[in-house]
């Protein structure tokens, strides 16, 4: 029933949009995420769904026609690379502050500045600190595969409609451009404009009617005493979704004396540095945070009681392995191994890591 | 003997000549005494409720002294980065295309930093209308200059007044924007004078309908004074505005 396709990342986050009913995305042309635009193009989904595809003159006005849309009760994305997603930040921040259902898919690649056109997971602290101004989180959900990237998308709107929260898929080069078979979902149906009217009456712009009182998206108040009692509230908000969806994936945690932690494409690299590391006599763990916000701090923390040490491997100069660290709270050595600007380490590179900094020692044990 | 008269006799149906469209909210306007932006705002909820549309109109405000605009207009309403108010409105559009759409913008928000939105939007003929009141000035953030602020004039970043040489010239964004195949209607009126202002709301009215008629994008510009930010009083404002803005930025049609 299901259809499976070799399939880009990219394009799988396309197609899985199609197929979950989104209504509108507008994006703005950069490498290595134009496949999604492209495919969607091609797809011609206005015809397959009614889905509105549309190519906005900048990154700015694509984030600003998602607040727009989203506004409206809408099913919304937009899809960018680094430079494009540092010039979202104000909209993404409007959004949140506004509560605002929608996704966003960064495909990151090696900054700062223009960079490269490589990958690189080196916005993870844009995409889960904040990344715009203001007290506010997104959910955040890491591929690690083309599977993911499709199933992610589903995902995704469900938990952005559930919380009225942005979400952001935090992807990189590697997996939005390689092939891989994907099982594609099925299509599911959008809701017709009258449904999306009865369903977010209670919030969305769509027209005041006689029945209700008018609808206000806004994320302004001037007076401190409520604005404190908006951020009080978006923080209550973001508890709950700490407390109930945080995702994550365990390989070999159990009885691993020494585990690596990594997300996205660095996790794939490191499945294989253990694969090394059994055949020369090393038991090795992974732990693959899948929710980069909320953060699996608990699961590292119960894992840290029983592991000889944890390395951090990322695409960047260091920044999970803060959250890393603090999860950890100094109950065991905790290092970072990076590759960064568009370098992708090697398993065997990441296998040497590990025993240098992690294992030390003759051999290891 | 006007002591003789009840306020219930005056306000008796028939007698009544006047009375305050059901989509004004009864809020007190944020306005400055004599700013044109009241105005502005009864006339395009007059026509909202004349057409019969409020169950289908979203409005868009901008960043700018407008930014409060949702509280007064009794409709649905969303609040825009500064600038972005055209990108918005084009979210909404093309998510509901048959809901009515308008953005309600500054000079500052429609003409500097929004200036990209507002060009594309209305080369995509973007079926919205877009009410652009024009102040020559930065009103919210205390009367700086704005790309529309005329040579010579003052302001609290052109102190000495704008010089051309340094600053740049004042931009007529209307008549540059009348130039693209998707805008079907721009004109520009004022509401400082009772004439005018029936003329500008047939505008708004007209743009309005071409929305209906699914035609493009209609800009309606509205010359307006800022006394706060000019600081002259609102009689002196109105004056000034008739001197010296309507012969740089003329009233009526351009296309
Ligand atoms: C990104 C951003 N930059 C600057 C500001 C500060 N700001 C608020 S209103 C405004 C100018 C508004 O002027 P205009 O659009 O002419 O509207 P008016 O207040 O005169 O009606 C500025 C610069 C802001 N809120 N956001
Ligand atoms: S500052 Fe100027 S534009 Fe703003 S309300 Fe006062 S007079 Fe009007």
């Amino acid at each position: 029933m299901n259809e499976v396709k070799l399939m880009k990342g990219n394009e799988a986050i396309a197609e899985a949009a199609i197929r979950a009913g989104v209504d509108v995305y507008f994006g703005y042309p950069i490498t290595p995420q134009s496949e999604i635009i492209e495919h969607l193009m091609l797809e011609k989904p206005h015809e397959r769904t009614g889905m509105v595809v549309l190519q906005a003159e900048s990154e700015i006005a694509a984030i600003n026609m998602v607040y727009g849309a989203a506004a409206c009760g809408k099913m919304a994305m937009t899809s960018s690379s680094s430079p494009g997603i540092s010039l979202k930040m104000e909209g993404i921040s409007y959004i949140a502050a506004s509560e605002l259902p929608c996704l966003i898919v960064n495909v990151v690649r090696g900054g700062p500045g223009l960079g490269t056109i490589q990958p690189s997971q080196s916005d993870y602290f844009q995409a889960v600190k904040g990344g715009g101004h203001g007290d506010y989180r997104l959910i955040v959900l890491a591929p690690s595969t083309v599977q993911e990237m499709a199933d992610f998308v589903e995902l995704s709107f469900e938990l952005a409609f559930k919380y009225r929260n942005p979400v952001m898929i935090l992807s990189d080069g590697i997996i939005g451009q390689m092939m891989e078979k994907v099982v594609l979902p099925p299509q599911r149906q959008r809701l017709s404009d009258e449904e999306v009217e009865r369903r977010y009456k209670s919030w969305a712009t769509t027209g005041k009617t006689a029945d209700r009182e008018r609808n206000i998206i806004t994320s302004l108040e001037l007076k401190p005493e409520r604005q404190e009692q908006h951020n009080i509230n978006l923080q209550d908000k973001y508890k709950k979704i700490s407390e109930n969806e945080i995702r994550y994936e365990e390989f070999n945690c159990e009885d691993a004396d020494y585990i690596f932690v990594a997300f996205g494409s660095s996790a794939r690299i490191c499945q294989k540095a253990i694969l090394i590391g059994k055949e020369e006599g090393y038991n090795l763990g992974l732990l693959r945070p899948i929710s980069l916000w909320p953060f699996p701090s608990n699961i590292i923390n119960e894992i840290a009681d029983r592991v000889g040490g944890m390395l951090v491997v990322e695409m960047n100069a260091g920044q999970m392995v803060e959250d890393v660290l603090l999860a950890v709270n100094g109950k065991v050595k905790v290092k970072h191994f990076g590759r960064f600007g568009g370098m992708i380490p090697s398993p065997r590179e990441v296998f040497i890591a590990i025993k240098q900094k992690i294992i030390g020692g003759k051999n290891g044990k | 003997m006007a002591n003789n008269i009840t306020p219930e006799e005056i306000i008796k149906k028939g007698k009544l000549v006047f009375s305050k469209t059901a989509l004004m909210t009864d809020k007190v306007l944020s306005y400055c005494p004599g700013c044109g932006h009241g105005v502005v705002h009864r006339l395009t909820m007059e026509v909202i409720e004349e057409m019969g549309i409020q169950d289908k109109t979203i409005g868009v405000a901008p960043v700018g002294c407008s930014v409060l605009a949702y509280e007064f207009m009794n409709i649905d309403m969303q609040q825009a980065p500064h600038g972005r108010a055209p990108a918005v409105a084009t979210g909404i559009k093309r998510a509901f295309p048959d809901k009515f759409v308008f953005t309600y913008q500054g000079d500052g928000d429609l003409a500097a930093i929004g200036t990209s939105e507002t060009i594309h939007a209305c080369n995509r003929a973007e079926n919205i209308v877009i009410i652009f009141v024009n102040n020559g000035i930065y009103g919210m953030t205390g009367g700086q200059m704005a790309p529309t602020t005329l040579e010579g004039m003052k302001s609290s970043t052109s102190p000495y007044g704008r010089d051309i040489e340094m600053m740049g010239h004042p931009i007529k964004i209307t008549e540059m924007v009348a130039g693209l195949p998707g805008v079907c209607f721009a004109t520009r009126q004022a509401v400082h004078k009772p004439g005018l202002v029936r003329k500008t709301k047939k505008a708004i009215r007209k743009a309005f309908e071409n929305q209906r008629d699914k035609k493009g994008t209609s800009i309606v510009e509205v010359v307006s004074n800022c006394n706060s930010g000019w600081k002259m009083t609102p009689v002196k404002s109105n004056e000034w505005l008739e001197e010296n803005m309507l012969s740089f930025f003329p009233l009526g049609d351009i296309k």
